[in-house]
């Protein structure tokens, strides 16, 4: 019984997964490709435009003597810059992945409703909760692991990209890949993923909610519903009352259910994190990010989320639209 | 024979409408029952308490299960199909099949193999690219592979040309159906169906107007074609209907002395479309 559950579930994400490859699998996929393409055709137009106004930019191996003429702390220097280089293309992948994730959540229960498919999902044996707790794992450990993936993908092959261009400038490519943390960069982004699940719980639950509730366009309502709360209470001061501005109302409410499912959207929330970075890119590592499981807003969100997706079942098993 | 389905006092109002008014009825096992009422009449709506898709006062069982508080169990033995075309659209072929194999598990994967060899549906076609007899096929080839004890179907052949919906309902009676399963369907194309019904079931304005088995009909409903020098002693009997062919009347009637109708003229015994039709008069006026 436990495994025929199990089972279940796999199946049930899968289904998930068949239905918005494209936006799960292709659109990281592609994003990275482009911009990775972008970027070769970057250093292509660069490597013509220097070859042909004569500039033979460390041909002769000066470059390779100013690197052998570095400190240690140039070393580091020259190391963060390709680790950056690793992020930045990571980056683009993540922010289509928020959008992704936005629009899923937002249809996965309206569009069901909508084209009447959830029909033929109710005469088959699944419960609603089973249905609705796989299409949150589809958000938040489907899509941002394949993005993750992609991610490290385009990231390698960025500092591949890098590394091979400056040896034809006379640098030692694998003195220089040594420099750069591609393992710790790895590591970092797939640690990052349950961080993010608990991060965006709370969106996921808020958009889900409205997709489950809304008889017509989810979308304006997961929208106009925080944000005219948001109005209410700064046009009325409500926040005052706790001693809050209006501005905290927005900033931990309206903000988290409504954008906490872009990654990196718990990096920008936690004050701490990105102001106790020194000139280095440490604020990346788990030891740090993972301070955020000692943050009420996490948890109070991870509660939030979990009320909301249970109100999303219940409107899933109940909405009856004629 | 056990009850299948019973209904105790079942109600359902809309904010400005009462769908069900504190029906009764039971539905016995290895029976197919057609439920059939103009439109609005409550039809859907009881399907859909049945099937636990929506909330309703009274009490009702379902094999047993309360549809409200049970559905998840009752869904292993209940199959329904609801309308045509709720398959979702970006489905294959292949993706259906292995998704209710591994989901449900009285289904039967090579009997559904079986019956899709006999169309030409392919494991690689989406649903948003096959006709809507296309869809039927696929979704009765799933649904039949189902063992489940009790069908819904709602409207199934709407909208299918008439070779499509022959089909439809061939397959059911020869490939599925058997003493050991029970069937309701809902439809308009009452002529189509009346032959493989065993039980009927009239609904109109939430109530059930009419519940019988398929040979008490009959037994208890006639149809006399009368002369018309006769015209007038039949409509002393009090007749459901009266029509008009070929300059002589036709009358119903409900329970009426068959010796008593025989001097009247040739009787014949009622189709269910006429049956309705009589029954359901002044439904819209």
């Amino acid at each position: 019984m436990n495994t025929l559950a199990g089972n279940k579930f796999y199946w049930l994400v899968k289904r998930e997964f068949w239905e918005h490859r494209g936006g799960f699998l292709w659109a990281p996929l592609i994003t990275g490709a482009v911009f990775l393409v972008l970027n070769l055709m970057g250093i292509i137009t660069a490597e013509v435009v220097g070859a042909r106004h004569g500039i033979h930019f460390g041909a002769s191996g000066e470059m390779q003597h100013v690197i052998s003429q570095m400190d240690a702390g140039d070393m580091s220097q020259v190391g963060m810059a390709l680790d950056i280089a690793m992020y930045s293309s990571m980056a683009l992948i993540f922010v289509v992945m928020g959008f992704v994730v936005f629009f899923y959540c937002l249809g996965a229960i309206y569009d069901e409703r909508r084209d009447r498919s959830i029909l033929f999902w109710k005469s088959l044996p699944l419960s609603d909760s089973e249905t609705v707790i796989s299409k949150v794992a589809s958000a938040t450990l489907v899509a941002p692991v394949i993005a993750t993936l992609a991610g490290i993908a385009a990231g390698i092959l960025q500092l591949l990209m890098v590394a091979v261009t400056l040896s034809f400038h006379g640098v030692n490519v694998w003195q220089l890949l040594l420099l750069a943390h591609p393992l710790r960069v790895a590591f970092n982004m797939i640690g990052h993923i349950p961080l993010y699940l608990l991060w965006a719980l709370p969106s996921v639950g808020w958009l889900m909610a409205c997709s489950a509730w809304a008889r017509t366009k989810p979308f304006l309502w997961a929208i106009a519903l925080p944000v005219a709360t948001g109005l209410l209470v700064t046009w009325f001061g409500i926040m005052g009352l706790f001693n809050l501005s209006a501005g905290w109302f927005w900033q931990n409410v309206v903000a988290r259910a409504l954008f906490s499912a872009f990654p990196g959207a718990s990096l920008i929330a936690d004050d701490d994190l990105v102001h106790t970075g020194k000139n280095n890119l440490d604020f990346m590592n788990l030891s740090n990010t993972y301070h955020l499981l000692g943050s009420a807003n996490l948890w109070i969100g991870v509660l939030f989320g979990a009320a909301l997706i249970a109100v999303a079942i219940w409107f899933r098993r109940w909405r009856d639209d004629g | 024979m056990s009850a299948i389905v019973t209904a105790r006092n079942l109600s359902k109002r809309y904010k400005n409408a009462t769908a069900l008014d504190s029906v009764n009825f039971e539905i016995q096992s290895g029976r197919i029952v057609g439920l059939i009422g103009p439109n609005g009449a409550g039809k859907t709506t009881a399907l859909k308490a049945i099937l636990g898709l929506t909330s309703f006062d009274g009490e009702l069982s379902v094999l047993g299960y309360d549809p409200r508080t049970q559905r998840d169990k009752l869904m292993e033995q209940v199959c329904f199909i609801a309308d045509v075309a709720v398959l979702p659209r970006w489905i294959r072929v292949r993706e259906a099949i292995d998704f209710v194999a591994h989901v449900h598990p009285r289904f039967d994967r090579a009997k559904c193999e079986g019956f899709l060899k006999r169309t030409k549906l392919t494991p690689d076609q989406r649903v948003r690219q096959m006709s809507k007899g296309m869809i039927v096929q696929l979704h009765l080839a799933l649904v039949m592979a189902i063992d489940a004890r009790l069908l819904v179907l709602d409207e199934p052949t709407l909208g299918l040309d008439i070779l499509y919906r022959k089909q439809f309902y061939q397959s059911l009676l020869e490939d599925y159906f058997d003493e050991n399963k029970t069937i309701i369907v809902t439809t308009h194309q009452v002529e189509e169906i009346e032959h493989i019904l065993t039980d009927l079931m009239f609904i109109r304005d939430g109530k059930i107007v009419l519940d019988t088995d398929m040979e008490a009909v009959g037994d208890r409903f006639a149809e006399v074609m009368v002369n018309a020098d006769k015209a007038a002693a039949a409509r002393a009997l009090q007749p459901l209907d009266e029509r008009q062919v070929f300059g002589k009347s036709i009358f119903l009637f409900d329970g009426a002395d068959r010796a008593t109708l025989e001097a009247l003229g040739e009787i014949r015994r009622p189709s269910v479309s006429d049956l309705f039709v009589a029954t359901m008069k002044g439904t819209y006026a």
